[in-house]
């Protein structure tokens, strides 16, 4: 089967986030991005059933050029090649300017499955997959934590993960995309081989021009969503905050959990 | 173009949930606020008891739409009952709750009416006339305000307890039964089943002290310590999503949004930032001790007690202290 497998690069769960000058966004200098977390469980979704079917994953990405190293990350996974949009005219759309973007990406190559993350860890739509099976007349299927494909390859049974520890299963029709949710798999790392390889495997670029989409329909012209500025949160309840060395903190939690949680026997 | 406010309300088995009437809350508050008035709409197959809990509230219009076909969930019933509904009564806002099952269609929605779409909103004020919206980014770290851009509906996910259920205002309000022409549609999914997850041997619920390790464990072969401070305290040992998802620890012990919501008298978050996911599944606990290298980290934002720091650090120190008031 031809998988194609889509991808965002985000700030790194750990890093220290700084404000932009201009209030918008955080300040990207200094800032370590990854592969989106959920992205990576989607690669190896991708790769697993590729492997199984003897068929091949092709990485789409969307995103500014310094992205080119999730991309490359993808390929040295095992992705055969990639498909970058880094087209200016394509960056800052909101779910559905991005998600049409990658559909007319991913149309011009002709899958059989289309795999994402659940969501990204910076803006959180959790719809770029969703949107990209609209644009396709394709079903989706959001947060799924189990893929099982049909002997006749034209359906898969998907398990969706539900609140309150409940899971749905259900049958979905190929072609279709899947939203995928982590711990579906174990990742693999890349091996040093792999690296190698990688920087051999074909990289595409696509600009907003080759994708027969109106502009005003696309990234930042196209959205209907617009970040004014970003603050860290206001907090309900101040925390106190206690100091000192491990010790000394580790006596006045003992004092806490003792005097006023009550929770010491 | 209507300029209402509907509130599209999430029912199981025929009854509201906190969810809806949270749903109808915010679309009473956002009605007042723009000067118009509320309408709720709750579909499914056997939702006349959810469609007579809505008439004794303060709205415009109750809408029922009932289909056998819209019994189970699927994305394609949905869509094919809410997008004529809302294109021929074009309000200004539709709001759902941001649940699971929300998530699933809300964006293809929006696609189909060409309407706006704002997820995981945290609330609304207006700034210089302009109604502008609350959303969380990067992992809670930070709140963006965003406004939405062109004419028309636009669609939006309220993030759970965003609007409390109890603001509901009591009235009384005229229901009406709305057909759906659902016969033919491509439900997208064939659902087979529900079932649970996983073991669900763990009940983390009864449990008056928690303590909840996070992706700042950095691994499994590190949890040591923390079990150790589990049997000091007698407390159950709970795990944030990144720490489930990882193996680390199993699924029967994540809290959280797909986990178990829990409110013990003591939760103990280490190396856990605090993503909504999470928050929402323990921000009831009485005390919260939060320990993180990251002050930053949005935990702190409902921590009573914070300590920035390496949780490999902290976690020895306490149990040694714990020790040696057992022992003295």
């Amino acid at each position: 089967m031809k998988i194609a497998v889509c991808v965002k690069q985000v700030p790194d769960a750990e890093a220290r986030l700084r404000i932009r000058g201009d209030g918008a966004w955080i300040e990207e200098e200094g800032v370590t991005f990854v592969l989106n977390e959920t992205d990576t469980y989607a690669v190896e979704e991708a790769l697993q059933i590729a492997e199984r079917t003897g068929g091949e994953v092709i990485a789409f990405c969307l995103g500014p050029e310094r992205a080119r190293e999730a991309v490359r990350k993808v390929l040295a996974l095992g992705a055969a090649r990639a498909v970058f949009l880094s087209d200016p005219a394509l960056l800052g759309g909101d779910a559905l300017a991005t998600g049409r973007a990658l559909a007319a990406a991913i149309r011009a190559e002709g899958v059989d499955l289309v795999l994402t993350g659940s969501a990204s860890t910076d803006l959180g739509f959790a719809a770029t997959g969703s949107v990209i099976a609209g644009e396709l007349g394709w079903p989706h299927a959001w947060l799924v934590v189990g893929v099982e494909l049909a002997e006749d390859r034209k359906s898969v049974r998907v398990t969706r993960e539900m609140e309150s520890g409940m899971n749905e299963s259900s049958r979905i029709a190929l072609p279709a995309v899947l939203q995928v949710q982590g711990g579906i798999n174990q990742p693999r790392y890349a091996s040093l081989k792999g690296i190698m390889a990688a920087k051999r495997k074909e990289i595409r670029d696509v600009a907003a021009g080759d994708l027969g989409i109106d502009p005003s329909r696309l990234g930042r012209a196209g959205s209907r969503l617009e970040t004014v500025s970003v603050a860290l949160p206001v907090s309900g309840r101040e925390v106190e905050w206690i100091e000192g060395d491990a010790a000394a903190v580790a006596a006045a939690l003992v004092t806490k959990l003792e005097q006023e949680a009550k929770v010491l026997r | 173009m209507s300029g209402q406010i509907w509130a599209v309300v999430q029912q199981k088995d025929g009854r509201l949930q906190r969810a809806g009437r949270e749903t109808v809350a915010a679309a009473q508050a956002l009605a007042r606020e723009l000067g118009t008035t509320a309408v709720a709409v709750v579909l499914g197959d056997g939702v006349a008891g959810a469609g007579a809990e809505l008439a004794g509230m303060a709205l415009a219009g109750v809408r029922v739409v009932e289909h056998p076909r819209l019994g189970a969930y699927t994305p394609g019933g949905y869509l094919a009952a809410l997008a004529p509904l809302i294109r021929a009564g074009a309000p200004a806002y539709v709001l759902f709750a941001h649940t699971y099952q929300t998530v699933d269609f809300l964006p293809r929605l929006a696609q189909e009416l060409d309407a706006g779409f704002l997820p995981e909103a945290l609330g609304f004020q207006k700034v210089d006339g302009e109604l502008r919206w609350t959303r969380p980014v990067l992992g809670g770290k930070l709140h963006a305000q965003v406004r939405t851009l062109g004419a028309g509906t636009v669609l939006v996910s309220l993030q759970s307890g965003a609007f409390p259920a109890d603001a509901v205002q009591a009235g009384t309000a005229p229901v009406e039964q709305v057909a759906a022409a659902l016969d033919g549609v491509d439900l997208q999914r064939e659902v087979l089943g529900i079932e649970s997850a996983g073991e669900g041997t763990v009940d983390l619920t009864k449990a008056e002290v928690i303590v909840g390790v996070g992706r700042g464990i950095g691994g499994q072969e590190k949890l040591g310590p923390v079990e150790e401070l589990t049997r000091l305290l007698g407390a159950e040992l709970a795990a944030s999503r990144p720490v489930v998802d990882s193996g680390w620890l199993p699924r029967e012990r994540q809290v959280g949004s797909s986990g178990q919501t829990v409110a013990p008298k003591l939760y103990l978050a280490l190396g856990i930032s605090g993503a909504i996911q999470h928050l929402v599944g323990m921000k009831g606990s009485g005390m919260v001790i939060a320990v993180n290298k990251d002050a930053s980290a949005p935990i702190f934002k409902i921590a009573t007690y914070g300590v920035v720091g390496d949780l490999h650090e902290v976690v020895p120190a306490l149990n040694q202290a714990l020790q040696q008031r057992a022992a003295g």
